[in-house]
């Protein structure tokens, strides 16, 4: 898929995802060994838009599978329809039930979820298994088949194998620890804060009418803000609602008042905000 | 396999060093690794560092002891650069730029630099070393701090708003330097010493192996944020137990009532449902000196899982016994001025400044006898060290037998306990004691101990 480490960034970049080298040299990797990339780190770094963008640049489907506490094997694997298999078997008439059975337990019948999807078909695909830590200790048991050996067994039609493997992220916000067999299938890549530098150029995209001065004065404060012991620091995706925010009212320049009226933006806890006040010389809120 | 003998060589001793700190490796992940070397090539060296990251490691916190490893076994460069270093004023001017200009890749030539010109210490070729704290204490690069500021803020780079956040930055980055240097001077060791030993050494550990008792003050802000994560992971653990513990054992009565309407054919079987227990939580602290690292995480901890019990208790001691429980409820995530509050309002010592277990059990067992009761589980932090007093073995009896359970988190290691003033065996024949020593074993054994 990728010649080399600078062409993944440099294909990345074109979709608007700038990657840290970090990023790039792993998600070659993932590529070249065709290994699954586990990507964790604090919320709002561009764990998904990774997927998404990796997707983009292959011109590949990308089949998500979002985790929730409860999801089973029905949601993530596959259904019968069971509607339609009924519907089948009382339009059937005249013929034996053994035929009724080997017809009504076919493809036809086989509602694919997420996981058989990506696995199915010739079609190159990027599996997203997002938020992984959410669901449940069963469900991992599960990915750990699918990943190691890319393949599903359906008892009534036999074991799916890929004819061609899916590129697969995984992304976990650690809220729980998922297990060591599952951490061992893949690559594993931490996304943390871009350095000053690249949340520079990331702003500069995303926000391309903001002032080059101010992007640097927003990537300044968001860098100390988050150099301070708050209960939750801004993430990137916060910088650019920030700037994006600044741009909406008009300021041309940061000074007390306005990162006073906006720093809501950039924290959501009242604890943090005082913090952030108090350390920032802002007046008392 | 085309990767050089050299090569598979290196990565397998940096693969055991990384075993040897705690990282389990396995032999797939090694030739993951190799495959990835394959892959990348040796030219890119910091493109090596993430590709081997990617294959070797498996959770975050492995990082901070993978970066000093993997810089000793495939280091920036051999032996010293090839000049002779300038003055000490030159490189401190150069180093004033550097840092004005945020440079990271002139400040890793600059510590190279540094360590070469003024870490060496010893006078015979072959006995001498390198110590970053002789080349810091001659640079003394923290009293750069004005002067790069002056130079930031004559060249306009930081104006109104931003400039009150400017000292901050330049600290950031003067500690950024200090930290290339002692990598640099390690590097160099190593060379003399042998990688191996050095990287079994000098090298620190992952912030949940942190001894608690030998933590140092940074280290603490770094536990500190590993323990906050780990609390809530404890509480989805106990609700996922609590879930699945609400589920199990047959209800025949119920199961017989509900089959009369298919004659007696028991269609749907009625799972007995349990009476929500409410598990009541007792903690007794020793906030003493000698262990305030330790029961500083533990009540940050107890604060976390405040919500999962119906009723928290947490009492402190030093020799006298007061009820702290109050103060962790108003008190935000901040276990610096806890523990200043409790030594402030709560009346934790009596005549003398030491801890005495004895005397503080006693009047636990005697003023706060209600606090425990049959669905109590009763935990004592501390070190089981009296000070040579009697350790008052009764009033731990009465204690034990009014409890449901009590356990004993001790922050020693096993092998100490007994030795000294510490009574800690007397104390482990009447009640379960664990040894407890870093964040890693604290939240193993909360998670295991805690009642459902």
């Amino acid at each position: 898929m990728f010649t080399s480490v600078d062409d993944v960034s440099a294909r990345l970049a074109e979709t608007g995802y700038l990657a840290s080298p970090a990023v790039a040299t792993t998600v070659f990797l993932a590529d070249r060994l065709g290994k699954p990339l586990l990507v964790e780190g604090p919320a709002g770094v561009g764990k998904t838009e990774l997927a998404k963008a990796v997707a983009e640049v292959a011109g590949a489907r990308l089949v998500r599978l979002q985790c929730y506490e409860g999801v089973d094997e029905s949601r993530a694997l596959y259904e019968w329809n069971h509607a339609k298999q009924l519907l089948r078997i009382s339009a059937g008439r005249d013929e034996t039930w053994d035929e009724t059975r080997t017809d009504i337990f076919s493809e036809e019948f086989l509602l694919t979820r997420p996981l058989l999807t990506a696995i199915r078909g010739d079609e190159a695909k990027v599996l997203l298994i997002d938020e992984t830590d959410k669901a449940d200790v069963e469900v991992e048991g599960l990915l750990l088949e699918v990943l190691s050996d890319f393949q599903v067994t359906v008892p009534e039609l036999g074991t799916i194998t890929a004819t061609r493997r899916p590129f697969v992220v995984l992304t976990s916000n650690a809220s729980r620890e998922l297990s060591e067999a599952l951490r061992r299938r893949c690559l594993f890549l931490h996304i943390g804060f871009p350095d000053e530098e690249l949340e520079r150029r990331i702003v500069r995209l995303k926000v391309p009418e903001l002032d080059e001065e101010l992007a640097r004065s927003v990537v300044r404060v968001v860098g100390a803000l988050r150099a301070m012991d708050l209960r939750k620091v801004p993430s990137v995706a916060e910088t650019v609602d920030w700037a994006r925010t600044l741009l909406a009212l008009g300021a041309g320049t940061l000074d007390e008042t306005v990162v006073q009226a906006t720093l809501g933006v950039l924290l959501k806890h009242q604890d943090d905000l005082l913090k952030a006040s108090a350390k920032l010389d802002l007046d008392a809120l | 396999m085309t990767t050089p003998t050299g090569v598979a060589e290196r990565l397998t001793s940096l693969v055991g060093a990384l075993r040897a700190h705690g990282v389990r490796i396995g032999t797939g992940e090694t030739v993951d690794a190799a495959r990835a070397v394959e892959e990348l090539g040796l030219a890119d060296r910091e493109l090596l560092r993430e590709g081997l990251a990617a294959t070797l490691l498996h959770a975050p916190g492995q990082r901070q002891v993978f970066d000093p490893v993997f810089d000793l076994y495939f280091p920036r460069g051999v032996g010293g650069p090839e000049q002779r270093p300038a003055g000490r004023e030159d490189l401190r001017d150069r180093l004033a730029d550097a840092l004005a200009a945020d440079d990271r890749a002139l400040l890793g030539r600059l510590a190279i630099e540094a360590v070469d010109g003024f870490g060496g210490y010893g006078s015979a070729p072959e006995s001498d070393g390198w110590s970053s704290y002789q080349a810091l204490e001659r640079l003394r690069p923290q009293t750069l701090m004005a002067r790069v500021r002056d130079t930031v803020r004559g060249r306009g780079g930081s104006q109104g708003f931003t400039d009150r956040l400017l000292e901050d930055e330049i600290r950031r980055r003067i500690e950024t330097f200090r930290a290339l240097v002692a990598a640099e001077a390690r590097r160099r060791v190593a060379e003399r010493r042998g990688r191996d030993e050095i990287a079994r050494r000098a090298v620190a550990p992952t912030a949940d192996r942190v001894d608690f008792l030998f933590a140092g003050q940074d280290r603490l802000a770094e536990l500190r944020r590993t323990v906050q994560p780990l609390a809530r992971k404890l509480a989805t653990r106990l609700a996922a137990r609590r879930r699945r513990a609400s589920r199990g054992a047959i209800d025949l009565r119920r199961t017989l009532r509900g089959s009369l309407s298919t004659g007696g054919v028991p269609m749907k079987p009625v799972l007995r449902r349990r009476r929500p227990a409410r598990p009541e939580l007792v903690l007794l602290c020793d906030v003493s000196g000698s262990v305030s690292g330790f029961s500083d995480f533990t009540m940050l901890l107890v604060q976390a899982l405040h919500d999962q019990f119906s009723k928290v208790r947490v009492f402190a001691f030093v020799n006298r016994i007061d009820e702290v429980t109050g103060l962790l409820e108003h008190g935000s995530a901040d276990p610096e001025g806890l523990g200043a509050r409790i030594q402030a309002e709560a009346a934790v010592t009596g005549y003398h400044g030491s801890s005495d277990y004895g005397m503080a059990l006693g009047e636990f067992a005697e003023r706060y006898a209600d606090a425990v009761g049959s669905r109590t589980t009763v935990f004592v932090l501390g070190d089981a060290r009296t000070n040579r007093a009697d350790p008052n073995l009764p009033a731990v009896r009465r204690i034990a037998e009014r409890a449901r359970r009590v356990y004993w988190l001790n922050p020693e290691q096993r092998s100490r306990w007994g030795t000294g003033d510490s009574v800690a065996p007397a104390y482990a024949e009447l009640v379960e004691m664990h040894e407890c020593r870093t964040a890693r074993q604290l939240s193993a054994l909360v998670a295991r101990l805690l009642p459902v």
